[in-house]
């Protein structure tokens, strides 16, 4: 088997890559999920369903972002050439939008009329909210209390588009409690209301789903790079919560073997303090909201409360088909801590004029390690998913209680 | 002859519906919950399904997911209630159901899992976020053993799906009347009988049905076409508001009389 094919031939009919993946959820919630994944396979074969899709993501979204050669950033890293996938330049200012739109899409082909979704960081719940206003349809937000304190100028926007951001007070109030209560909501209103989960994780088919709507992500910035240096980079890095932008960014080079690929976790105050997101790295398999994947748990098996400063990576899961790539070691997750990702913020709004999300600091900090290991005669492409207006807060504060 | 097949038989050749109760395991805290589980069977529980705990239960309703929150907090783990249905085993014949989520089952190994619960006088394993397709690797191992797996059906699962669902079931089948997370509710759904008479025509299997049970009125009413009722938010709500036996005892009533 070539090695391309390696990667394409998963997952298997009932959504498995490897031992991870699956549907994990009760009876009531199947026949909708085979409804979905019905429904996103004719119009996976539905040329209309694209070209919809694509023509959206041109003049609705601003596709293509660009691949931005950022000079400053290279010279200060001291090693390989350093790209940014623009994502930040996106409608609504993340590659969230990309995977909205496409499950919107579907929603309307399938006749729902609601959307839902769960919300941490507040992107995803946005990037919902704008394509039901999009498409006139009516959006119920799930968002944890402690994330509606964190990110209130998202919660604000969400309003604003016409969304209903429901409070989730249950468990430690954030993305993980937000995603049970979201999947409790639509089991009991399963039948008009279409679930638009926000990253690779969940029950099959949406690992596949939103990797392949997030794919346009690694496509473009392989033929951007192809166009600009008339070969392929040497590393591609990603930030991984959930892990949809870089399970998008990394898909379509999976099978380039000379590609190295790094997955960010977030490594909040250091792995051996127990206070982090790191799920690969200090996870075990598990099952957690409806697949099976490396989660962060106890002995018992009860999954553990994650930390990150980025509330978009604060969740003790991570998408199914990363969990494989590991095993497979095609792809490498590492950790950056909180103090490592705060700094690479900083440092790339001083040097490019570009203020990232958080979550996207994370692979700007891990970038900023491999330069040097890469070299001058390399390039190195790292996924800038969201730009960074909703930390400023966060980060304000963060350097406020550092200085102290 | 399986506890879970004698029961149901008995039930059905004396006329009368099974009352299939919940309680959390380790709710608030392992001795004050072996004295609820007592108390359940003493008053007329036949069918124990006892709840094992898990941080993120998806398909709870508030009532449910609190009185796991407790358990948790009193260090409640697997072993913990496996060792509680020992204990009970030893004073009750009634058949005991393992009722939780995957996670903490598939951590603690499958293989000795079945093998203790065996052992411990279980009878079955209801796990909710563990449908018909990936189920099979638990089943190898509750299979030989003769534990049963006990198969959900909602009235969302289409007549194909039924078919398939239920020709794997074992031991009964648990009907979940609505589409919604456990807890009680004010009206049993108008379309219950409808899909009950339909489950009926693919198993031969007794039919328990649930979710929104909540006193003998409704678990008459919602027994009227299965073979029971099952009753969960409301007797742990009963169980912390001190009035388990009464509330058992109303149901019991109301279901034979």
């Amino acid at each position: 088997m070539k090695e391309s094919d390696k990667f394409s031939a998963v997952p298997d009919a009932m959504g498995h890559f490897g031992v991870y993946g699956g549907r994990y959820v009760a009876e009531t919630l199947m026949p909708a999920l085979i409804e979905v994944e019905k429904a996103y396979a004719a119009a996976k074969a539905d040329p209309a369903f694209d070209a919809e899709f694509r023509s959206l993501l041109k003049h609705y979204v601003g596709r293509p972002s660009p691949l931005y050669f950022a000079p400053r950033l290279t010279e200060a890293f001291g090693g390989a050439r350093i790209y940014l996938k623009r994502e930040d330049l996106n409608h609504t200012g993340a590659h969230k939008v990309n995977n909205t739109l496409g499950q919107a899409i579907l929603a309307r082909r399938m006749g729902k009329r609601k959307l839902m979704a769960e919300t941490g960081a507040g992107q995803h719940g946005v990037a919902t909210a704008t394509v039901a206003a999009r498409f006139g349809m009516e959006c119920d937000v799930y968002m944890g209390e402690e994330d509606i304190r964190r990110q209130a100028p998202n919660v604000k926007r969400m309003n604003l588009l016409g969304a209903r951001v429901v409070p989730v007070s249950s468990g430690t109030k954030t993305l993980k409690d937000a995603m049970s209560e979201a999947l409790r909501a639509w089991v009991a209103a399963v039948e008009d209301t279409f679930y638009v989960i926000g990253t690779v994780a969940g029950p099959h088919p949406y690992p596949v789903m939103v990797r392949d709507f997030q794919s346009v992500i690694g496509v473009e910035a392989r033929e951007q790079f192809l166009e600009q240096e008339k070969r392929l980079p040497e590393m591609v890095i990603a930030c991984v919560g959930g892990g949809s932008n870089a399970a998008g960014m990394f898909y379509p080079f999976l099978g380039d073997a000379t590609v190295k690929m790094v997955g960010v976790e977030a490594a909040g105050h250091g792995i051996s303090t127990g206070l982090h997101a790191a799920s690969i790295e200090a996870g075990r398999p598990g099952v957690l909201h409806g697949s099976k994947s490396y989660v962060l748990q106890n002995a018992d098996g009860q999954v553990n409360n994650a930390h990150s400063i980025s509330a978009g990576l604060d969740y003790p899961g991570i998408g199914p088909e990363h969990a494989w790539w590991a095993d497979l070691k095609r792809v490498e997750y590492v950790g950056i801590t909180d103090v490592e990702a705060v700094a690479a913020f900083h440092e790339l709004a001083l040097l490019e004029g570009i203020i990232p999300a958080l979550e996207s600091s994370h692979a700007l900090a891990e970038a900023r390690k491999q330069a040097r290991r890469v070299g001058k005669a390399g390039a190195i492409v790292v996924c800038l998913s969201g730009r960074g207006d909703k930390d400023l807060e966060s980060v304000l504060e963060y350097d406020e209680r550092m200085r102290k | 002859m399986s506890r879970i097949e004698k029961t149901f038989k008995v039930l059905k050749d004396q006329n009368r519906k099974a009352l299939v109760g919940f309680l959390m395991g380790g709710d608030p805290d392992m001795e004050a919950s072996e004295k609820h589980c007592r108390e359940a069977l003493a008053n007329g529980v036949d069918v124990l399904e006892l709840g094992v705990p898990f941080s993120d239960p998806t398909a709870d309703g508030p009532v449910i997911q609190l009185a796991g929150q407790r358990s948790l907090a009193a260090g409640t783990n697997v072993a913990a209630v496996l060792a509680l249905a020992k204990r009970l085993r030893k004073d009750f014949e009634t058949p005991i159901v393992l009722f939780g989520y995957v996670n903490p089952f598939f951590s603690y190994g499958y293989a000795r899992l079945a093998k203790e619960a065996a052992a411990a006088g279980v009878d079955a394993f209801l796990v909710v976020d563990l449908p018909f397709e990936e189920s099979g690797e638990f089943r190898q191992h509750l299979d030989p053993l003769g534990l049963d797996f006990i198969s959900l059906v909602a009235p969302t699962t289409p007549d194909n799906r039924l078919g398939v669902i239920l020709k794997a079931a074992r031991g009964f089948v648990y009907y979940i009347m609505v589409k919604g997370v456990t807890g009680a509710r004010v009206d049993i759904p108008a379309d219950v009988a409808g899909h009950l008479d339909r489950l009926k025509k693919h198993t031969v299997l007794p039919v328990a049905a649930g979710f929104g049970v909540s006193n003998g009125s409704q678990a008459k009413d919602a027994a009227r076409h299965a073979d029971g009722v099952v009753v969960g938010s409301a007797l742990v709500r009963a169980a912390t508001e001190g009035r388990l036996a009464a509330l058992v005892r109303e149901i019991r009533q109301s279901l034979d009389g």
